[in-house]
């Protein structure tokens, strides 16, 4: 037998047909997500329970989040009072911008927007550093400790995310209506009593449970989703950044069409 | 490091495996009769266009050190995470002392791990631990050892690497040499019964890479452990293996004890070994050893 002979066989037209088309792109995607969020369902029950790095993961979403998400509530919050409050005031109706800020806040904006800002800074940080892992061969490493990384890795992210996004919705309501309150009482000189209780005169428990169902749900996108682009990385420093700027666009759609159809679900 | 009553019998049997594959003459691809404890058979892989392994036959006696040499890009890492299951083979079947890994379920597959231990090209630590974490992790996700057990265990393992000392640094301060041998300090640390090194001394200067070899020797000396290197490194090949492959064209095309594998006129082989270029082998194929190439010791 020769070298030349020996030479793996060229196959063009195999490489034609195996670069994937974007429907086929699109279901591989899908097929990914749902295949690693079973994963992560299966292996939350088997143990080892690793608490300390659910703890370290919630302190990393969470706590670490807690700043960016207060900062964008409080200035939704107050943008929202200082929109509505000229608008309704045309026609004498300024007395509902409390009720107005604080429904948007609770059933909305507070936890779409809370979902982006944690899409933005933990999604994408979880896809780089499994990514990371990925290139540098530290995922293999654990499969060769006979460690599945699905566990030890995807199962600690993605329950601190489901778990901590919510919470961070709920302060995130509170300072958002605080922020509205600011800018129509401070600011436009409103009323603080008729404020106060125009904020809570139609608001429900339906209406915080509505916003939290959604961080939930948000929460669990962005976790299997910022895991999933990390996991399935190829092609070192370039596949990082690609898997990065990729789970932060995916989470950022899924959350603003799921919030779709649970606003439809749900009210 | 103690050697319990389990590795002694490994040991033993390691020395039997070897003069009985050894007896099987130089190019030993199959060793009838000897313990054969990884069988490769028909491995062959594609990723998109490119066929990296296209029928792959091996096999690793037990306690041997084999040493899979090859160019860049020849697939040498691809057939190494198949014997770890880490990469599927498209054909072809990949068994460990008889148990033919692809049968395994992901849950089975994850515990067979165990008896493996994987020492990756630029060490593959994690880097948010410590040295010391990291040699500990195996220790702590595969038995039950106590602290004070397992914190003895990594002094032990970072020992017979030659890195005592720096179990509380992070892997980022150490130079590539260090954390090849930490690596190889984590991949140790349970006891496997098959060691895999993934190119241990590239990219090492020739003091280093000795040192590195020196540490291979001394772990197969004192573990008896099977071993799979794989590596372009000529020199430190010739030093550590038992046997020698090598992986040309996506197939296992020699395969020899080092002092026979030198002799081989297999041209592929020869190129290797003389580091010639494509136009230089041609060349000197115009010369009388040419006429000689056409005998190879493994017709893949």
């Amino acid at each position: 037998m020769t070298a030349a002979a020996a030479e793996p066989k060229p196959a063009k037209a195999s490489a034609v047909r195996s670069l994937p088309t974007p429907l086929e792109r699109f279901f591989r995607e899908i097929g990914r997500f749902f295949h690693i969020l079973r994963r992560v369902l299966t292996w939350t029950f088997r143990p080892p329970y690793d608490f300390r790095q659910l703890f370290q993961q919630m302190v990393r979403v969470g706590v670490e989040s807690v700043p960016v998400v207060l900062l964008t509530a409080l200035f939704t919050g107050a943008v929202l009072a200082l929109q509505t409050f000229t608008t309704l005031a045309r026609f004498g109706a300024e007395r509902w911008v409390g009720s107005l800020v604080a429904l948007s806040m609770l059933r909305e904006l507070s936890a779409v927007l809370s979902g982006l800002m944690v899409a933005g800074r933990s999604g994408s940080a979880m896809a780089a550093e499994l990514g990371t892992m990925r290139v540098t061969e530290q995922i293999d490493a654990l499969e060769v400790m006979a460690t599945d990384p699905v566990h030890y890795l995807m199962v600690p992210r993605v329950w601190a995310a489901t778990l901590t996004l919510p919470l961070l919705v709920t302060i995130g309501d509170l300072v958002g209506i605080v922020g509205g309150y600011l800018v129509a009482v401070v600011l436009l000189g409103s009323n603080p009593v008729a404020y106060t209780e125009s904020t809570f005169q139609f608001m429900e428990l339906n209406d915080l449970f509505s916003g939290v169902i959604k961080a939930t749900a948000f929460g669990l996108l962005i976790g299997v989703i910022g895991c999933q682009k990390g996991y399935y990385t190829q092609g070192g420093a370039e596949g990082v950044g690609r898997s990065t700027t990729q789970a932060v666009v995916l989470a950022s759609i899924s959350i603003l069409i799921t919030d779709f159809f649970l606003t439809k679900l749900l009210f | 490091m103690p050697v319990d009553g389990s590795a002694e019998s490994r040991a033993e049997s390691r020395a039997e495996s070897r003069a009985e594959g050894h007896a099987g003459g130089p190019s030993g691809a199959h060793v009838e009769g000897s313990d054969i404890q990884i069988r490769v058979r028909g491995v062959s892989k594609s990723f998109g266009a490119k066929n990296v392994l296209d029928g792959v036959d091996l096999e690793v006696l037990r306690g041997e050190s084999l040493v899979v040499i090859g160019g860049s890009g020849s697939g040498k890492s691809v057939l190494l995470k198949h014997l770890i299951g880490l990469l599927q083979p498209d054909e072809g079947t990949v068994e460990v002392d008889g148990v033919p890994l692809g049968s395994l379920s992901s849950r089975e597959l994850t515990d067979f791990r165990r008896r493996f231990g994987m020492s990756f090209q630029e060490g593959a630590l994690f880097d948010s631990m410590t040295v010391g974490e990291n040699v500990a992790f195996p220790l702590r996700r595969q038995t039950l050892l106590g602290k004070s057990e397992i914190h003895h265990r990594v002094q032990e393992c970072l020992e017979l690497v030659h890195l005592e000392g720096v179990e509380g640094k992070m892997p980022s301060e150490l130079s590539g040499g260090m954390r090849r041998r930490v690596g190889f300090a984590r991949a140790l640390a349970v006891e496997p019964e098959i060691l895999l090194f993934d190119e241990p001394t590239t990219g090492l200067d020739p003091i280093t890479t000795a040192v590195i070899d020196e540490v291979i020797l001394e772990i197969h000396r004192a573990t008896s452990s099977t071993s799979v290197t794989i590596t372009h490194d000529m020199a430190s090949a010739f030093r550590i293996a038992d046997r020698v492959g090598m992986l040309y064209g996506g197939r296992i095309v020699a395969l020899a004890p080092p002092e026979d594998f030198r002799t081989l006129e297999d041209p592929r082989v020869q190129q290797f070994l003389q580091g010639l270029t494509d136009k230089q082998m041609a060349s000197s194929h115009r010369g009388p050893a040419h006429r000689a190439a056409g005998r190879t010791p493994i017709e893949p």
